[in-house]
């Protein structure tokens, strides 16, 4: 994996590893939030700040704190717990610096607790063994790729809703579902150009 | 007690079942369906994570704080997972390394925290274990069927063992897309009966 160059790795997770078209990470807030095309936007955005920096976070935790104790099973407990911690404080720090940042990303950032994307790219941190600038790459590509689907689909579904008549049966999840797909369809695409896993 | 268990077992099965109901707690496990035996031994991960989280969060549900209650049920539900994923590492270290890190995401399945929240949150700990037990099911059953459709066309096996008849195999379902379509399609039909049996009543009604 040290071969790896870190914007070889920034790309790949955009494009070819999406978190969210290839490893199913996130679907929950994908699927509740994407209705419109500004809330998409603002939690998308709000992805890409908290995953960058969670993913910084917990490799200092995990390579300086955990495993010189041989820690390494309090992963979870741990990652999960700098998660919540930096989103509260986060919140915090917006709420009193900016109440426009705070009404643009306010609502999103409890959200971001239980959103698998974080965790999971924690966690996909230390299984491939990334180092520190991997893993920052890894975080802001991630958050970037998720943040490219959701918005993608929020945009479909704006146009859908206005213009066509889908099957009653079909309405909401299932033809979401279907249109994510198709997406992820097109950027399989994309597989082949780089390969990271 | 209110609600009898059996109304519970059918709630978390069918009528509020997590998958096309509620559409929830999917990332974890969809990732995993593409192979039988994979699917299996997550899905029995989830029932028992669970069950478990249920049982001690309803039991701890009087002395917790208000405030601490999200933080408090997500460190539960972390504890047991921690357990699941040392077990599996030491009885059955090739799956868990298949599974990657989709294990320890179960603690950021939605749907755990979902029913710890709404059920055990203000539940007995015996319903709560029950209601747990009854969405991990529910939920169960259709990774399974997407696991069973998925690895069939795309691999041409089940749980590993050759189909008994030759055909090309579907590539495309073992791949992500192959996943989300099967997803749809399944919200799709459970949905369609649903609405069907709805309008039977209706009509038996007049």
């Amino acid at each position: 994996m040290e071969e790896l160059s870190p914007f070889v790795i920034f790309f790949a997770s955009i494009f070819t590893s999406n978190i969210l078209l290839t490893n199913f990470l996130g679907m929950c807030s994908y699927l509740s939030v994407s209705r419109e095309l500004k809330t998409a936007w603002g939690l998308g955005l709000a992805v890409i700040f908290v995953l960058t920096c969670t993913s910084a976070v917990n490799y200092w935790l995990y390579y300086y704190l955990l495993v010189p104790q041989g820690l390494e099973y309090l992963q979870y407990i741990a990652f999960i717990i700098v998660i919540a911690a930096f989103v509260q404080v986060v919140e915090m720090i917006v709420d009193r610096v900016s109440d426009r940042l705070y009404a643009a990303l306010g609502i999103f950032l409890p959200l971001i607790t239980v959103n698998c994307a974080i965790l999971g790219g924690s966690l996909f941190m230390v299984i491939r063994k990334y180092d520190f600038v991997q893993s920052l790459m890894f975080g802001a590509g991630s958050g970037i790729g998720w943040a490219l689907a959701i918005m993608a689909l929020a945009g479909i579904r704006r146009k859908m809703s206005r213009r066509s008549a889908v099957i009653p049966a079909l309405e909401g999840p299932g033809i979401v579902l279907i249109i994510t797909g198709i997406i992820a369809l097109g950027f399989i695409g994309f597989s082949g150009v780089v390969q990271i896993n | 007690m209110g609600v009898s268990p059996k109304k519970i077992a059918l709630d978390g099965i069918w009528n509020n079942n997590p998958i096309f109901r509620q559409v929830l707690g999917i990332c974890s496990t969809l990732a995993v369906t593409n192979l039988v035996t994979n699917t299996l031994v997550m899905c029995i991960g989830l029932i028992y994570t669970q069950a478990m989280s249920s049982l001690t969060a309803s039991s701890l549900r009087t002395i917790t704080p208000y405030r601490l209650r999200i933080i408090s049920s997500t460190l539960i539900i972390a504890a047991y997972v921690i357990v699941l994923h040392n077990v599996l590492q030491a009885y059955f270290p090739e799956i868990s390394t298949q599974l990657g890190p989709y294990v320890g995401l179960i603690i950021t399945n939605c749907i755990i925290l979902g029913r710890v929240e709404a059920f055990a949150g203000n539940n007995p700990p015996i319903p709560s274990f029950l209601d747990g037990l009854a969405s991990g099911v529910g939920y169960s059953f259709i990774l399974l069927a997407i696991a069973v459709v998925r690895e069939g066309l795309g691999f041409g096996t089940i749980m590993g063992y050759q189909l008994p008849f030759e055909f090309t195999h579907w590539t495309i379902m073992v791949m992500a897309p192959g996943a989300f379509f099967m997803l749809g399609i399944i919200t799709w039909l459970c949905r369609w009966l649903d609405a069907r049996a709805e309008a039977a009543a209706a009509a038996s009604k007049k």
